[in-house]
């Protein structure tokens, strides 16, 4: 943290830094204040490699053992197995969708656009629990109107407790995110380029595929690295959603009451949270890539 | 026309998804809320009366619903500062700073509670501080297990999102005012109160619903660090469908939530427009 303010504060920003940076009393309550952010898992990725099973200050010794003991876990394998194919899913299905809707409403009028995007932005101010509530009480209601229709589609039933129904979840949860970031780029990309490729004889599609697909990958990866790492982590909907199954959340909850699985639990979570802060570096650093590549074209 | 059908094809996969899985859902929802009556079978408002008819439930909702208040105007109170200085004092590295601001709000949200747990329990960090600090003789099973600590906890979840829409807020704020102010003789903080404060407050409310929102369905941080006093609705409705197993209720229940929930976020809605206007 050190490094906050740096020496030579840069003359293109003179006009919002008009000083010299010096530690004043904001300064130093946004330090203090990130490093309180920072301590609890800090402190769970030191707690990680603590001999001791309990997890207290002073440090026992340091050990790996719970790493090794995380990694031959086969109840934490398959957890991790069912989460990564969630919100693989679940992220790609959102990236798809949501890059889709976003072209529609920003390049398009047409009946049903606010519509549209109003009902794709619901889900931000619906608590997660609700969602899931709702997709419980839905498959539930439709499967018995199928039940009463048309006996014979039992297998073709979505069941309520079951990891599609918690993929699905994150795919309405992930939607406006999606939306949001791809648009924030659309924006930005100036439709005559498009025009210009389809008057040199380009389709719609195509002019889509060589021109603006091109320009807004790097939003369109960090929608869906954004997507994934939701999926990955969210527990909200999976605690109601997932039944007999688990995701890496639900079971890390679920061991969590045991004393004797807890410092196993503690090294998975000091890998999940190292894994998660480089992928939102990656992420960040993929979009701000494209921001400038496309300023200096 | 054609872009009529290059639209059906861009905008119709979202919809039908939206409306499968989550429009009919919600319809689902309230179809079950309508269930379980007396009789059994048919439809009708039993679930409500029971929710409206017993103190308990009302009780509980109005609490959580003070919770959330308190939790996110205390997330927007302490990340105010943050974002000013992101905002006013972050210079060329203020992206990375705001990158690290966030990056923890994108750590598992279920881990940070739990961190917080390690925190706070009766072996963790803070009662070891207070105990070599002679503040306490024997460890304090009381920071762990009460609504204080599930206010505590959710603020340090929500911090790093509360500011985000403050920043954005402030960063559009046009620094020549600012620079006018000073000129017509404003001290820096009748600047701020008159100038920097009510531009940004469509960005407060924006966090403020950020936050109040999600808390309001909230029901993890209760499990991990809430013990039977710092319990919220949704660990009501959660209930519902993991012990009672009374699915009409906790249906209700839901529908309830949301009703708390959409007049805060239209009021607050227009408060951040309002002074939009009036900027």
């Amino acid at each position: 943290m050190a490094a906050i303010g740096g020496p030579t504060p840069s003359r293109a920003l003179a006009a919002a830094a008009p000083r010299r940076w010096r530690p004043d009393a904001a300064a130093l309550y946004f330090t203090a204040f990130t490093l309180l952010l920072y301590l609890p898992l800090a402190l769970l990725v030191l707690f990680s490699f603590n001999a001791s099973r309990t997890m207290a200050f002073p440090i026992k010794g340091w050990t790996l053992d719970w790493y090794a003991q995380a990694w031959q876990s086969p109840g934490l394998r398959q957890a991790l197995a069912n989460s990564l194919a969630v919100a693989l899913g679940s992220s790609l299905a959102a990236t798809v969708l949501g890059s889709l809707a976003a072209v529609a409403v920003l390049r398009f009028r047409f009946p049903g656009r606010r519509l549209l995007l109003t009902v794709a932005t619901l889900p931000l101010v619906v608590p997660s629990i609700v969602l899931a509530v709702a997709l419980l009480a839905g498959a539930t209601q439709v499967n018995s109107l199928l039940a009463a229709a048309a006996p014979g589609l039992e297998s073709a039933r979505l069941k309520p407790f079951s990891l599609w129904t918690v993929g699905i979840s994150h795919v309405v949860i992930a939607l406006p995110m999606v939306i949001l970031i791809v648009a924030a780029r659309l924006v930005g990309i100036p439709r005559r380029l498009e025009e210009a490729a389809m008057d040199l004889g380009c389709s719609y599609w195509g002019a889509q595929r060589r021109v603006t697909l091109p320009l807004a990958r790097p939003a369109i990866l960090a929608a869906f690295l954004t997507a994934f790492s939701s999926s990955f982590d969210e527990f909200g909907t999976a605690f109601l959603l997932a039944g007999t199954r688990q995701t890496l959340p639900t079971y890390l909850y679920s061991q969590l009451r045991s004393a004797y699985k807890l410092p196993m639990v503690v090294a998975a979570a000091a890998v999940i949270i190292v894994a998660s802060l480089l992928l939102v570096a990656a992420t960040e650093l993929l979009r701000r890539n494209g921001e400038t590549r496309s300023e200096g074209a | 026309m054609k872009s009529a059908r290059t639209v059906m094809w861009l905008a119709l996969p979202p919809a039908l998804w939206l409306t499968a899985f989550f429009l009919m859902p919600m319809a689902g929802m309230l179809l079950t809320s309508l269930q379980g009556g007396e009789g059994g079978a048919g439809l009708g408002l039993a679930q409500y009366r029971a929710l409206l008819g017993s103190p308990r439930y009302l009780r509980e909702l109005g609490q959580t619903s003070l919770v959330s208040a308190v939790v996110a105007g205390l997330s927007v109170l302490f990340a105010y500062p943050l974002a000013w200085f992101l905002a006013f004092r972050g210079g060329q590295r203020r992206a990375l700073l705001l990158l690290i601001l966030m990056a923890p709000g994108w750590v598992s949200y279920l881990l940070r509670v739990f961190a917080w747990k390690l925190m706070l329990g009766t072996g963790g960090a803070l009662n070891q501080v207070l105990l070599t600090l002679g503040l306490l003789r024997e460890p304090a099973p009381w920071l762990l297990y009460s609504m204080s600590a599930v206010v505590a906890v959710l603020v340090y979840v929500w911090i790093p999102f509360a500011a985000l829409p403050i920043f954005a807020a402030l960063e559009r704020i046009d620094r020549s005012l600012l620079e006018a102010a000073a000129d017509l003789g404003a001290r820096p903080w009748q600047a701020f109160r008159h100038v920097t404060l009510p531009l940004s407050l469509p960005g407060v409310s924006a966090a403020f619903c950020l936050v109040f929102i999600p808390t309001l369905g909230e029901y993890v941080t209760p499990l991990l660090v809430g013990g039977p006093r710092g319990q919220l609705f949704g660990n009501l409705v959660q209930s519902q469908f993991q012990k009672a197993m009374n699915w009409p209720l906790g249906a209700a229940m839901s529908l309830m939530m949301l009703l708390v929930a959409v007049p805060v976020m239209l009021l607050l809605a227009r408060l951040g427009r309002l002074d939009l206007g009036e900027g």
